[in-house]
């Protein structure tokens, strides 16, 4: 057993090794990487803090000299288990590995995303083409004054907002919608199946009232370019969502928790893909396809040519080809 | 409410415990970041205007007043974050860090995660989902961090400083170590006590110490006696500190 004196020599014995480790613990967070005699110093230091800990714990409980080193121990733990800095290789090895992966996973939800979303245009489409006055329910009244008088809101929207605010403003509204898309799936994906079912049966409905008043064209000239992209990355983002819920509703880990958190991580890197080929959209939609300039023909190139990158770099095309070359 | 703690299995066979912060202290740490962001997105618009960049939606002058300060305010978090590996300003004045559910550090794609579901979180308004899941869970976590694994705990610097100190009480007192910690704890916090509540205290360590002590003589003993009474129990150099 020990006794008052014993605990002193044991701290005075114990110190100097202390304030050697909170030195160093204070070091090795200031610099990013470490050198390898750093790191088994760090791992010896943290051995021998563990029994200190558990010295500490059992003579000293509820004293300020544990609780110093219960965040001693703590803050050197994590030190030791800090990841590696991946940089360029982390990015690509996402791009080669992880992206492809999670897409080949999420091939049947994609594709039952997208035909949700067709069946609901077809059946936006349908209820406007019935019932003409429904329209409401889907644009704003500026929307239908527009299209009413025979032009389409899109007109002229370059001479009101600049194409680079216009950009910021549509790509924030697009990851926005995409990044809830996934986040609802947390709800056992029943918030990506009305997200999506939603913005099908709005595109149906806003392509049947355009086409009632001969503007149906002029729609499709409009999103061309940026419109098979953005409409994908929906599709995937809600496929990402059900994924989510699904993991919530038939766990694949120890616990639902893990496995959210697991489908979480594994669909992280392909959600930041489709932000940023989001961010592309925007630019399209903000600089071209406003823009008459731009005739049908570039714009169904521009569109087709993007759609294309944007299925390379989700099978991993792009880069694995580089690699084996 | 009760300091909820999370135990973490380590390497050495000796438990790893983490302090989890709770909602009120994730509500302040939240809130100072909140008004850091504002702040540092409000001085961009102003630099910007007094550069007399007109902030007009016809011109493109939006681009460089606007946009730089709406990405200040919306991605402060997840950028600041991924930067300062889970401790912003706001949390490093609160005292606490992000933390992974094993004890280390969270990686990028968690802190990013973490943060895309903010806009979960935050609904319907004022964060309370995000709030509801804190007050819900064990863990105190809100949904971007049951998503990312990651945890919110108490990350005590002062801790260490006291056990560098305590070999500094050890080498100049012969008291037991309770007691020293408990004298120290006193003398520390001495100016933010109650001058009542301070002698109260005083006398009744002195009283303990020295069981020989009288009493009455203790209660006639001014502020600043007792106090120099306490330091002489830590011994010259230790006492030093608390001058």
């Amino acid at each position: 057993m020990f006794d008052g004196d014993d605990i002193r020599v044991w701290i005075m014995a114990r110190a100097g090794s202390w304030r050697a480790i909170v030195n160093n613990v204070a070091a090795l967070r200031s610099q990013r990487q470490a050198t390898v005699d750093e790191a088994l110093n760090a791992v010896e230091a943290y051995r021998g803090l563990a029994r200190d800990l558990a010295t500490a714990r059992r003579v000293v409980p509820n004293s300020r000299t544990t609780a110093g080193l219960e965040s001693l121990y703590r803050q050197i733990h994590t030190l030791i288990s800090r990841r590696p800095q991946g940089g360029w290789e982390t990015i690509r090895s996402a791009l080669c590995l992880d992206i492809p992966k999670v897409t080949r996973e999420l091939r049947v939800p994609i594709l039952s995303m997208a035909l949700l979303m067709g069946v609901s245009a077809l059946a936006g489409w349908w209820l406007i083409a019935t019932f003409p006055t429904l329209i409401g329910m889907f644009a704003s009244e500026d929307m239908i004054e527009h299209v009413e008088q025979g032009h389409l809101w899109t007109e002229g929207l370059i001479n009101v907002v600049p194409s680079s605010m216009l950009s910021i403003g549509i790509l924030a509204n697009n990851i926005t919608v995409s990044v809830m898309a996934f986040c609802a799936g947390i709800f056992l994906g029943l918030g990506t199946l009305y997200l999506i079912a939603m913005n099908g049966l709005m595109l149906g409905a806003s392509f049947a009232f355009v086409h009632q008043h001969g503007l149906a064209c002029a729609l499709f000239e409009f999103i061309i370019a940026h419109g098979p992209v953005e409409l994908s990355v929906i599709c995937i983002a809600g496929a990402s969502g059900v994924a989510l819920g699904e993991s919530i509703i038939r766990p694949t880990g120890l616990s639902r928790r893990d496995s959210f958190q697991a489908c979480a991580h594994r669909i992280g890197p392909l959600l930041l893909l489709c932000a940023g080929l989001l961010i592309g959209c925007g630019l399209i939609e903000g600089f071209i396809s406003p823009d008459p300039g731009f005739p049908m023909a570039s714009r169904v190139t521009i569109g087709a040519a993007y759609w294309l990158i944007m299925w390379s770099l989700l099978t991993g095309r792009l880069f694995v080809k580089r690699i084996a070359e | 409410m009760s300091e909820q703690q999370l135990r973490v299995q380590s390497l050495t066979g000796v438990d790893l415990t983490l302090k989890i912060a709770g909602p009120g202290t994730r509500s302040y740490a939240f809130v100072i970041d909140w008004h850091i962001r504002l702040l540092l997105a409000c001085v961009w618009l102003l630099v910007a205007a007094v550069a007399q960049v007109k902030i007009t939606w016809r011109t493109h002058d939006g681009l460089i007043s606007v946009l730089p300060a709406a990405i200040i305010y919306f991605l402060y978090h997840p950028v600041v974050e991924v930067m300062t590996r889970g401790q912003t300003p706001g949390k490093r004045m609160a005292g606490v860090r992000i933390l992974g559910r094993d004890g280390g550090q969270p990686s990028t794609t968690a802190l990013l995660l973490r943060n895309v579901f903010r806009l979960i979180d935050s609904l319907p308004a004022t964060y309370l989902v995000g709030l509801t899941t804190c007050f819900l869970t064990r863990q105190r976590v809100r949904l971007g961090d049951i998503a990312a694994g990651t945890l919110l705990v108490l990350d005590n610097a002062a801790a260490e400083a006291s056990l560098l100190r305590i070999e500094l009480l050890a080498a100049n007192s012969k008291l037991s170590l309770d007691a020293l910690e408990l004298i120290d704890q006193v003398l520390e916090r001495w100016d933010s006590l109650e001058s009542a509540n301070r002698a109260r205290v005083a006398r009744s360590l002195l009283s303990r110490l020295d069981p020989k002590e009288d009493a009455a003589n203790l209660a006639h003993l001014s502020d600043a006696k007792l106090r120099d009474m306490l330091q002489a129990h830590l011994g010259s150099d230790a006492a030093v500190n608390h001058v």
